[in-house]
């Protein structure tokens, strides 16, 4: 069994552009990054940052200018390793002609299923990822959020070990994408490797055991999502007792929110560390209940490292 | 079943929904019109004014079919993204090329098929009609079996067009690709212009470069035989033998070559 379900080495992706005189535009930057069997994998950036590329190497439908992709210890087109994954690609389109049925049916096949085992997976997946009676219709009568839903069951028709899932929560509305989100914490329990990309940042916070952020086609940060280098951007402070009108005293009024039982949230900014704060509110009798720092969010985080990348302005 | 012939099903279903087959219909109601219609002006000429239509219908009918599906089989995919999820199955790109020719390969037969059927029925009915006298003022019987090499040769030549229109689709627009493979048809017809082209000029650099177009270009003249039959001449054997190891070969150049630009093609 291969160590790594996915490898990428100093993978590089350059694109001609021009016509009478091409010239490379680099795509993607030497990006090395090994994602473990069973783990979900979030691959964040803003657009134009390399994450299709990637997942279009991955897929062999582009080649790499140099460097290497390797998914479950073989190199990235080869028969074998396509046979153990699954791909849904960006805004998914399929033959507009069959219905969701036949697509999977036909993909199946595919994969060497026989029609009857075929029909019966299609069944099952159509019914996991929400499509009902309207599996009988055309596929050209389907929304853009429908054919999402088509694109995740036919990724999964051949009971893949490692799914590859591009924006998977692009098109969907807020149920599509809870379901969505429900689907992959499943297929992280059946202890399938996913690896998705998105520029959604809840979602991937939500659901991934690591994060890889591009930027301008580089990796510039991969960790654990507790790991992460985020900054304190305040904390929230919870006390009880005391009068509202004394915190408004010490110019707190505007941060507070007095929930019921007689507790007051107070959003300390970080220019108001709490050490300054909480002999003021001990002299005027109000008791800690609790004190958590506030983390900047992964999006702030995200937006940080994309400023400190942008060139400065001419 | 193997891949590629899962693959060309996939393309004849396709096309089946796409109501190409409907084309039919129409070839049908104008072969019996005509034959109505001619049945009033003509005297004597009538089955072979049919025979020449029904065979030319079939012809441009079957090359509308090859070219504008032919062009739309990779190009089509490519643009409206679909073959992003088809590749990414255990599908070799060369198999996909040679699946997806044999579907429409496959649309053809079945159109060609219920063509001659439907000819030979309209021809039939005519026979059947007219006094034995008529009948033997005839060159060739109504229902002359000779009629199905010219059938065959057409379908033949289909094929080849149907591969040059996915070789230009693998690596242009379909619009370019109709344009193009819509031109070399035409040429096709006259190619054999280009070798008595030496015998007119001076220049040798010329010559040799008609010389160099006439064997890179698809000779397609020697596939219409529709004059001939019609006449109750016949075609030998050997004839329609080598005129189909001449489309093989070229086919299996053009798939070749389709394969390999599609081998190394980046999908962006």
């Amino acid at each position: 069994m291969a160590r790594y379900a996915i490898r990428l080495t100093e993978l590089t992706k350059d694109y001609p552009t021009g016509f009478w005189r091409p010239r490379p535009v680099r795509a993607l930057d030497q990006v090395s990054l090994d994602v473990e069997p069973g783990e979900v994998l979030g691959y964040l950036g803003p657009n134009g940052s390399g994450k299709t590329t990637t997942l279009k190497l991955l897929m062999q439908l582009i080649y790499p200018t140099s460097g290497r992709a390797e998914i479950l210890g073989r190199p990235a087109g080869d028969i074998e390793a396509k046979r153990r994954l699954g791909y849904l690609p960006e805004l998914p389109y399929f033959y507009d002609n069959l219905t969701a049925e036949e697509l999977l049916v036909y993909f199946g096949g595919l994969f060497g299923l026989a029609p009857a085992v075929a029909r019966t997976r299609a069944s099952t997946l159509l019914d996991r990822v929400g499509i009902g009676a309207e599996r009988r219709r055309r596929l050209r009568r389907y929304s853009k959020g429908m054919l999402q839903r088509v694109g995740i069951a036919q990724a999964l028709v051949n009971d893949p070990e490692v799914v590859f899932l591009d924006e998977p929560m692009s098109g969907l509305d807020p149920v599509g994408r809870r379901d969505t989100r429900e689907l992959i914490q499943s297929l992280r329990g059946e202890g399938r490797t996913v690896f998705f990309s998105s520029h959604i940042l809840s979602d991937a916070e939500a659901l991934c055991t690591r994060v890889a952020i591009m930027v301008k086609g580089r990796l510039v940060s991969t960790g654990r999502l507790a790991d992460l280098a985020f900054e304190v951007q305040g904390w929230e402070l919870v006390v009880s007792g005391g009068e509202r009108g004394d915190l408004a005293g010490l110019g707190l009024d505007a941060v507070t929110t007095t929930v019921s039982d007689g507790r007051h949230v107070i959003e300390l900014p970080f220019d108001r560390p709490p050490d300054q704060v909480l002999p003021e509110l001990s002299r005027l009798r109000f008791q800690v209940v609790s004190l958590t720092p506030r983390h900047e969010s992964l999006e702030d985080y995200f937006m940080r490292l994309v400023a400190s990348r942008q060139e400065p302005a001419a | 079943m193997s891949v590629i012939a899962r693959i060309a099903v996939q393309v004849f279903k396709e096309s089946v929904r796409d109501k190409v087959l409907y084309n039919l219909v129409l070839f049908a109601v104008l072969l019996i019109a005509a034959s109505y219609l001619i049945g009033q002006l003509t005297a004597g000429q009538d089955v072979k004014i049919i025979k020449d239509l029904g065979l030319a219908a079939t012809q441009i009918f079957g090359l509308f079919i090859a070219v504008f599906i032919g062009i739309g089989l990779v190009s089509k995919e490519v643009e409206r993204r679909s073959i992003y999820g088809l590749l990414a199955k255990p599908v070799r790109r060369h198999e996909l090329i040679l699946g997806k020719y044999a579907g429409l390969v496959l649309t053809l037969a079945v159109n060609v098929s219920v063509m001659a059927v439907a000819l030979y029925a309209v021809l039939g009915y005519m026979s059947w009609v007219e006094t034995e006298e008529f009948r033997q003022s005839w060159d060739a019987s109504a229902t002359d079996p000779a009629m199905l090499t010219a059938i065959l040769l057409i379908f033949v030549q289909l094929m080849l067009v149907t591969a040059i229109a996915l070789f230009f689709s693998t690596f242009s627009s379909p619009i370019l690709s109709a344009v193009l493979t819509f031109g070399l048809f035409v040429v096709g017809h006259f190619n054999a212009d280009l070798r008595n082209f030496e015998g007119v000029v001076d220049s040798p650099v010329a010559a040799s470069l008609a010389r160099a177009l006439y064997y890179a270009l698809p000779n397609l003249a020697p596939f219409d035989v529709k004059a001939q039959v019609v006449h109750g001449h016949a075609v030998p054997f050997g004839y329609v033998a080598a005129t189909s190891a001449y489309a093989a070969a070229y086919i299996c150049a053009l798939l070749l070559a389709a394969m390999l630009i599609f081998s190394r093609r980046d999908f962006k």
